[in-house]
């Protein structure tokens, strides 16, 4: 099937109920996204209709152009991407909203009215959600008018008079965790309600850590944005550093040197290897397999000080910058990769293999936290979480950017849903990865690792797509007259998994909360910005 | 069984062992730093982190303290669930203005004396994210503050060196035991 035969009868089927739908001229900093343009007032039966169409929901963010504020909506089906623009008045910013068909539009939506003031009238959840008590609910920060320094409170105060869900009947007891958790982990807040062991509900509340990243991003120049992208979260640095550079230079029609694209490749694989590498550790970890987690610990630990040697820096934090790379790899940091890959191989089996078949570990992973494969794709969900669970989605091989475009990708996918399948996904990527890092080291081209960055003349606006550790990230980038950036948007894919865990940890107890959180390892950094 | 007790066999104790990153400089550090625990601590120093709106890069570098290279613990330094049993917070920031209050009562509910140290460059002085509508920046414009360690984010190593030297300045009163 080719990238976008559905679009023709999905447009037709907008006309034939009466959507003025237009498909909005070719733009290159967009493609190979096609963009159509649609009316405020016809924005839910067009959500209405890419639910029928059985497209993916995969993110929504508003660009304020003065008058008029611009909203978009990306929907995904059958690989091709697909850009909904629609316009409200500054004055009367009123849409109708798509959460009553993709429940993953629910946060983002509120997200939205929370930093613009877009009011989505059939919304189902009035609740604010980004917002807690730095802004008045009177007060938009990504409104153009809003300044970056805002009007804080001498002291800003706790966020009290969140209506939680509230659950009531004997023996239902409330347990509230954080925002400070007791590990070393990232703050944000969860509300369980359990009887006895077993959790009936749980709801997040984040937020916790909005740093304003999307209005700190007007104004800089592409280097500055590269810097900013590279700190939306820092365990997914490269992802976001390479998504927003992608955006920038597709908008700017920049060509990247082929080494550079390949040693961006490299920097993304070994990204990938050190997160999973340490999340199978923290999983094994949470349910008290120490001997695993030192193990995991000592490799991730090893990786990332070959990544120091190679590269500059253990999170390969900065490495990626506009037009190429920062930093270009020596005949020693090739052969210490290779050499590296060659030891992990056999190491990573044997702990696979003693993961595998150890009872006690085996015990609590099966069979906890699942996620079925009808809920995972009712949310689209993204990376490994989503693969766990059948949906087989890898952004370096279903819409591919160079140099994956040049390279096999396999994409491991599983159905059982559970902890075990998300552990075992992640280790099949590792070893998939490992194969991906060599082959790129192999083919190295000789030449520059950087193109020189001119800033594009004029509004021109760009996106970018990579699949990261985490799974599919996404930026978009609007670059002003004056060739800064005028609206950047990072969608971290934490955004649409986040919500898949309130899901998957009903009817499992509440001991077993961290290992499904750490399974699913939703970022708060990106997904609060 | 047996293959976890082998593959520990054939690991061994790794942590005494970097020869072939050549880091001296790690049981330098590491044996000042108990021996700095030990006369200031009892041989314990509790330390409660904190992110207060961090990216998690930090975060990445405190949690390999505790891998098997570093090892932390065996300085007699040790991460706590809870700020009431904890000597010491290690703030990683910028301070988002959502996170002020919760640093608040962190602090508060951490006994006296205490050392709170800032993480990061986004700690120390607000970073990338700066003072805005949303970052109250550095740690230090919310709680007070006794040393600061930079980095983008700080190496374990740097992270070691930064809490020895916290240790010792109080030790030289040039930190107030009862702020």
């Amino acid at each position: 099937m080719r990238r976008f035969d559905w679009l023709d009868p999905f447009l037709g089927r907008l006309v034939a109920e009466d959507v003025a739908v237009r498909e909005l001229p070719a733009c290159s900093g967009l493609a190979p996204a096609r963009v159509i343009g649609v009316d405020a007032d016809d924005w839910g039966k067009l959500g209405q209709a890419a639910r029928h169409w059985g497209c993916r929901w995969v993110g929504c963010w508003g660009d304020d152009i003065g008058e008029h504020f611009h909203l978009y909506s990306c929907f995904e089906k059958d690989r091709g991407y697909l850009l909904a623009r629609t316009a409200v008045r500054r004055l009367t910013p009123i849409l109708p909203s798509h959460t009553p068909y993709f429940a993953a539009a629910d946060r983002a939506e509120r997200h939205l009215q929370d930093l613009f003031g877009v009011a989505f009238g059939d919304h189902p959840d009035a609740r604010r959600w980004i917002r807690h008590q730095a802004w008045k609910d009177s007060e938009y920060p990504l409104r153009k008018d809003f300044p970056l320094a805002g009007h804080p409170q001498p002291q800003t105060p706790a966020d009290n008079h969140y209506k939680f869900l509230f659950a009531q009947g004997s023996g239902v007891c409330e347990i509230p965790v954080g925002p400070v958790h007791a590990s070393i982990i990232e703050p944000g807040h969860f509300r369980f309600q359990a009887v006895g062991e077993t959790v009936l509900h749980l709801e997040q509340r984040l937020g916790y850590v909005h740093k304003g990243t999307e209005k700190l991003a007007e104004g800089r120049d592409a280097t500055g944005l590269a810097r900013l992208a590279a700190r939306v979260s820092g365990d997914s640095t490269v992802a976001h550093s390479w998504a927003a550079c992608m955006a920038m230079e597709k908008a700017a029609a920049l060509e990247v040197p082929a080494r550079a694209l390949a040693l961006r490749a490299i920097l993304a694989e070994r990204e990938r290897i050190a997160n999973h590498l340490g999340d199978i550790g923290a999983i094994c970890s949470d349910v008290s397999f120490s001997f695993a987690f030192y193990q995991f610990s000592r490799l991730r630990e090893l990786w990332q000080r070959v990544n120091l040697a190679a590269f500059g820096h253990r999170l390969l934090m900065d490495c990626i910058v506009p037009g190429g790379v920062a930093t270009d790899l020596t005949t020693e940091a090739i052969v210490a990769q290779h050499e590296q890959i060659r030891t992990f191989r056999p190491q990573l089996a044997r702990l696979m293999d003693i993961l595998n078949t150890s009872p006690t570990v085996e015990d609590r992973l099966i069979g906890t936290g699942k996620l079925s494969p009808e809920l995972a794709a009712e949310f689209g969900a993204l990376g490994y979480v989503g693969r766990a669970s059948g949906i087989d989605l890898d952004v370096r091989r279903d819409s591919p950017y160079a140099p994956y475009d040049a390279l096999t990708i396999p994409v491991p996918v599983h159905r059982s849903g559970d902890v075990a399948a998300r552990v075992r996904v992640r280790a099949e990527e590792i070893g998939n990865s490992f194969v991906l890092i060599e082959n790129l080291l192999d083919k190295l081209v000789a030449g520059p690792t950087h193109a020189p960055w001119v800033p594009p003349a004029g509004n021109v606006t760009g996106l970018g797509v990579v699949e990261g550790w985490r799974g599919e990230t996404l930026a978009f980038v609007r670059f002003g007259d004056d060739g800064r950036i005028a609206r950047y948007y990072p969608r971290d894919p934490s955004m649409i998994n986040w919500p898949l865990l309130e899901l998957l940890i009903h009817e499992n107890i509440v001991p077993d909360f961290p290992v499904c959180n750490k399974s699913v390892n939703g970022s708060y950094s990106g997904n609060d910005l | 069984m047996l293959r976890i007790l082998g593959k520990v066999q054939r690991i061994g104790i790794i942590t005494e062992s970097l020869s072939p990153w050549d880091e001296p400089a790690l049981s330098q550090v590491g044996e000042q730093l108990k021996a700095a625990v030990g006369r200031r601590f009892r041989g314990s120093l509790a330390i409660r982190q904190v992110d207060a709106g961090s990216c998690n890069g930090c975060e990445l570098e405190i949690q390999a303290l505790n891998n098997p290279y570093y090892g932390i613990e065996r300085f007699g330094v040790h991460f706590v669930a809870s700020p009431r049993h904890a000597d010491m917070l290690l703030v990683t920031g910028p301070v988002s203005r959502h996170m002020e209050e919760a640093l608040r009562r962190v602090h508060a509910a951490t006994p006296d004396p205490k050392l709170v140290i800032a993480v990061g460059n986004c700690g120390a002085t607000g970073g990338e994210f700066g003072v805005s509508y949303a970052s109250a920046g550095a740690v230090s414009n919310v709680v007070p503050v006794d040393a600061v360690i930079t980095g983008c984010p700080p190496t374990p190593l740097d992270l070691m060196r930064g809490i020895l030297e916290a240790i010792d300045a109080r030790k030289a009163g040039r930190v107030s035991a009862t702020r």
